[in-house]
């Protein structure tokens, strides 16, 4: 209550009062919350540190980490190539059908994730599916391996990069592209040297958010699982496997490093945050 | 030299009709108008950022009516500074040169004599959000002029400031006009501040350019009620 930001806003009278004990008191609430569910899965009785540490170095485990994130950053590099360019056609160009195409970029926010996974299955039945499936595996690929988990997490999380570059675009002032024309630069040059420099911290941010979402990915996955006739263990998939199979302490391991993992983009994040706008 | 022949624009409602306009080589020209005459508009134009309906402007002998705003060479100071945030004065001041393909020394060497000439030396490692909102009118300036542009549009370049920021910038803005010669459109609302930087005025009423002429001329022989009303509520000003 006594930052510099509130001296200069609050007006004088009590420092507490109804609506700040209310809404303080809601935040400490929820933060208590949230702190006390993540807490209590990683405080099980007779699993010490040493213990997660070990665990977590199985090779069941490894292979899981490492397909989930090799997944998870291919998803990412895919999904900043549509995300940074759509952002910014969103935040720039007035077209018809704008607002339609803005809605359906966010269907994936709002459809169940589990959907997404069996929409792709379907699509594998199609003709077409099966001709790409086909293709796929001349090349050494199937929508039925990483390729696939890749797909999923891809129309999962590119809505949260696609908001977010949007966003950092919009903040930037079209004024500026506009003096940099002046000075000499073609529209692709004041991208590059003025708006995409003034946007990178939200675009960045956007990319951590999509990517810690693409490692969290699990209701397609275990659609796909279920379907797929190669394994695609993931993390989250791992999870729910150990503890299907009444292994706890591999499913707390695994949750563990999920949320160091979680915990560092998080972290990524929120410092990013305080420099998104130049002054 | 600069010529607009009957220059036509439409933006929304409002139009910039048939401007016809000759401006010499190294002319400092001021385009005065009270707010809303379309004076912004026209520099819009001028430098391509907005497309004109009809007419053509040429610059020296080049047709420049249809070019895109990097193949001007067309400096244009908008009416906020805009300098770029994410740079130094420094790098905004080198911004055009480096884009030039000019090293980083070679872009030193263009840019100081415009340092020397604007005061700007004490100020390159600051950030824009650093200066006051008279040395970034300076900076930005300086960043145009460091584009060698053949023509220098300037958009209310003092009208954020107080009287004597004013006076002080107006004195700055023929200096580097002497000091680097381009020829120069600056537009302002004031009389009092036309009659510190013009060589010739041009009047702007609604969208139609009234009267061009030496400020002195347009004094005695105002062409009309627009520019006489224009001039009596600038004369208070000028007392």
């Amino acid at each position: 209550m006594s930052d510099r930001h509130d001296n200069r806003t609050s007006p004088a009278g009590p420092r507490f009062h109804f609506l700040s004990v209310v809404s303080l008191g809601m935040l400490a609430l929820l933060v208590g919350l949230i702190v006390a569910l993540f807490a209590s899965s990683l405080s099980y009785e007779s699993l010490s540190l040493r213990h997660v540490v070990y665990l977590a170095g199985s090779p069941e485990i490894l292979a899981a980490m490492q397909l989930s994130l090799t997944s998870s950053l291919l998803t990412l590099a895919a999904v900043m190539i549509f995300a940074v360019p759509a952002g910014y056609a969103l935040a720039r160009y007035r077209f018809p059908g704008r607002a339609l195409a803005d809605a359906i970029v966010d269907m994936p926010l709002v459809v169940p994730p589990v959907i997404i996974g069996l929409s792709l299955v379907m699509f594998l039945s199609t003709g077409t599916g099966q001709t790409i499936e086909s293709g796929l595996k001349a090349g050494g690929w199937s929508l039925q391996s990483t390729f696939g988990i890749v797909l999923c997490q891809f129309f999962l999380c590119v809505p949260y990069a696609v908001r977010s570059a949007k966003t950092a675009f919009l903040e930037v002032d079209r004024s500026l592209e506009q003096t940099a024309l002046t000075l000499g630069c073609t529209r692709w040059q004041a991208f590059r040297k003025v708006t995409l420099p003034l946007a990178r911290n939200g675009l960045v941010a956007g990319g951590v958010v999509a990517w810690a979402r693409a490692l969290g990915v699990f209701g397609p996955m275990l659609v796909l699982l279920a379907s797929a006739q190669v394994k695609v263990e993931t993390m989250s998939t791992h999870i729910y496997l150990e503890l299907s199979s009444g292994n706890l302490e591999f499913a707390i391991a695994a949750t563990a490093i999920m949320m160091v993992l979680a915990g560092a983009a998080l972290l990524a994040v929120h410092a990013l945050a305080p420099g998104r706008k130049w002054s | 030299m600069l010529a607009l022949d009957s220059l036509s624009l439409r933006v929304g409602d409002f139009w910039l009709r048939e401007v016809t306009l000759r401006v010499a080589n190294g002319e400092y020209f001021v385009l005065l108008g009270p707010t809303g005459s379309g004076k912004s508009l026209l520099l819009e134009c001028l430098c391509g950022l907005r497309r004109s309906e009809s007419g053509r402007i040429r610059l020296g002998d080049r047709d420049v009516t249809h070019l895109a705003p990097h193949q001007r060479k067309v400096g244009y100071l908008p009416q906020q500074s805009l300098l770029f945030p994410h740079l130094s004065v420094r790098a905004n001041l080198m911004f055009a040169p480096r884009l030039r393909g000019l090293s980083r020394r070679q872009a030193r060497d263009l840019a100081d004599p415009i340092i020397r000439s604007l005061g700007l030396g004490n100020l390159l490692d600051r950030r824009p959000g650093e200066l006051s909102a008279g040395q970034a009118r300076l900076v930005a300036l300086g960043r145009a002029l460091a584009a060698h542009p053949d023509l220098l549009l300037l958009d209310e370049p003092v009208g954020a400031l107080d009287e004597p920021g004013r006076r002080e910038v107006c004195q700055q803005l023929r200096r580097a006009h002497k000091d680097f010669g381009a020829t120069t459109i600056h537009v302002c609302s004031s009389l009092a501040e036309a009659a510190l930087v013009a060589d010739r005025v041009g009047i702007l009423a609604a969208g139609r350019l009234v009267q061009i002429g030496r400020l002195e001329d347009i004094r005695l022989q105002p062409a009309g009620a627009e520019v006489s009303r224009l001039l009596q509520i600038d004369k208070r000003e000028l007392l």
